[in-house]
């Protein structure tokens, strides 16, 4: 499995936020996208996963265990958002994303028992998502993640509000991630803390973006 | 998609969901009718019919804004935006939970509405069922407004105006349809099956008019 992304281009109303991005990531590996504020790491995630279309340029994921229209299909997204509705129990919110999303084929995503013991806050899933904390909000919705394979995961910020511990465990299920032969692609001020990653560094608004690897 | 029915179900029951807040606008409106028009009860039997498809039809557009808002809030828009099954059907999940916990509960409080307009039984049977057909087409066009309106913070009001000339023809059928049920020589079928036509027509073009709109909206 690869995933090729070629020439991408990406506009917001006038102003052009970059352009001519290529990279190819292949299964099993981590693409780091670096840069500051405002520099087009978040709108390079949506134009990958299909929420804003590209001004130019194509994003495909080729030799996939099953043929995908869009790459948003084949990916989670983890935005700023935490998709969870707060007057639901944690476990409703995760049963309802795990029956709603399906499993991608190659892959099985597990129970939400499971998922929740995984992300380390085991025994509060009855709770409403409402009344858990920032940081424990945060990691509920990794625990979406979990319970249904998805090959790609394109991660906004993943880690913000999460104290070291949970930065860790994070760090952790995208290592599993990837051993399973996944493909991550975030964007992050932190070190993830993992081994051999890729980085893309987005200057911003000059519109050229420099590719170190 | 059964997933997303039970769920959206549940958040309507929830604290803030809002299923009730229709049938009671609705209860409100009508019976504060009889106070306004005053005693005079051959003139609410009149007027029932009309007064209750009004209500009905207000009382559906109310809660219609936040149907795609509060996704789009929590960031679950994006990830049902990115799904492999079609937006169109997720869309029509999305609208057929959505009726059923505030349109048919309209449906259910308008046969006691129709005792404090003074109808009849005949009146009150052919308005319950002219409502049962007729209030899923507005959420439907009202999905379509919903949809156009999402990223908007202030969007209810915009809503009710985007979709009130469409949803217009609905209510003129559903109304011709009771009053040809209770006066003699004007045949019930024909209005009727208009609107059940149109029910259909908008169930159809209501999910893919949305759709359309959320992709574009999605920012």
């Amino acid at each position: 499995m690869r995933l090729v992304a070629e020439g991408l281009s990406a506009r917001r109303g006038e102003d052009l936020i970059f352009r001519d991005i290529s990279f190819e990531i292949a299964g099993g590996e981590a693409l780091l996208v670096k840069g500051a504020n405002g520099s087009g790491k978040s709108t390079l995630l949506r134009v990958l996963a299909g929420l804003l279309a590209a001004e130019a340029g194509t994003v495909r994921l080729l030799a996939a265990t099953q043929p995908v229209e869009r790459l948003g299909e084949a990916a989670h997204y983890l935005g700023h958002r935490n998709a969870m509705k707060r007057e639901l129990t944690v476990e409703e919110n995760l049963t309802f994303w795990k029956a709603f999303f399906g499993d991608f084929a190659g892959g099985a995503g597990v129970c939400v028992d499971e998922a929740v013991d995984t992300v380390g806050l085991g025994g509060i899933a009855h709770l409403p998502f409402g009344y858990l904390s920032a940081g424990q909000q945060r990691r509920m919705a990794m625990a979406k993640l979990l319970v249904a394979w998805r090959p790609v995961w394109i991660l906004d910020e993943p880690t913000a509000a999460l104290d070291v511990a949970a930065e860790r465990m994070f760090a952790g299920l995208v290592t599993a991630h990837l051993s399973r032969g996944g493909i991550a692609i975030a964007a992050t001020h932190q070190p993830l803390g993992l081994e051999g990653l890729r980085e893309l560094r987005m200057t911003g608004f000059t519109g050229a973006a420099e590719t170190v690897w | 998609m059964i997933a997303l029915l039970a769920r959206d179900l549940k958040l309507s029951m929830r604290a803030g969901g809002g299923a009730l807040i229709g049938v009671l606008f609705f209860m409100t409106v009508v019976a504060v009718i009889p106070f306004g028009v005053g005693p005079d009860l051959n003139l609410l039997a009149r007027i029932g019919p009309a007064i209750l498809w009004i209500g009905a039809l207000l009382a559906s557009l109310l809660g219609l804004d936040r149907l795609f808002q509060a996704e789009r809030e929590d960031g679950s828009l994006d990830l049902l935006l990115m799904q492999e099954t079609p937006l169109v059907l997720t869309v029509f999940v999305k609208c057929l939970a959505h009726w059923l916990a505030t349109g048919l509960p309209l449906v259910i409080a308008s046969p006691l509405l129709g005792l404090f307009m003074n109808m009849d039984e005949v009146a009150i049977g052919a308005t319950t069922l002219t409502l049962l057909v007729g209030t899923p087409a507005i959420t439907f066009i009202g999905a379509a407004g919903a949809g156009i309106a999402v990223a908007l913070p202030r969007g209810g009001l915009l809503v009710s105006i985007l979709v009130l000339p469409l949803a217009i023809p609905v209510l003129i059928f559903g109304v011709s349809a009771v009053y040809a049920a209770i006066q003699d020589p004007a045949p019930f079928l024909p209005p009727f099956l208009i609107l059940v036509a149109l029910n259909l027509f908008f169930a159809v073009i209501g999910p893919v008019a949305a759709a359309a709109a959320l992709r574009l909206s999605s920012d």
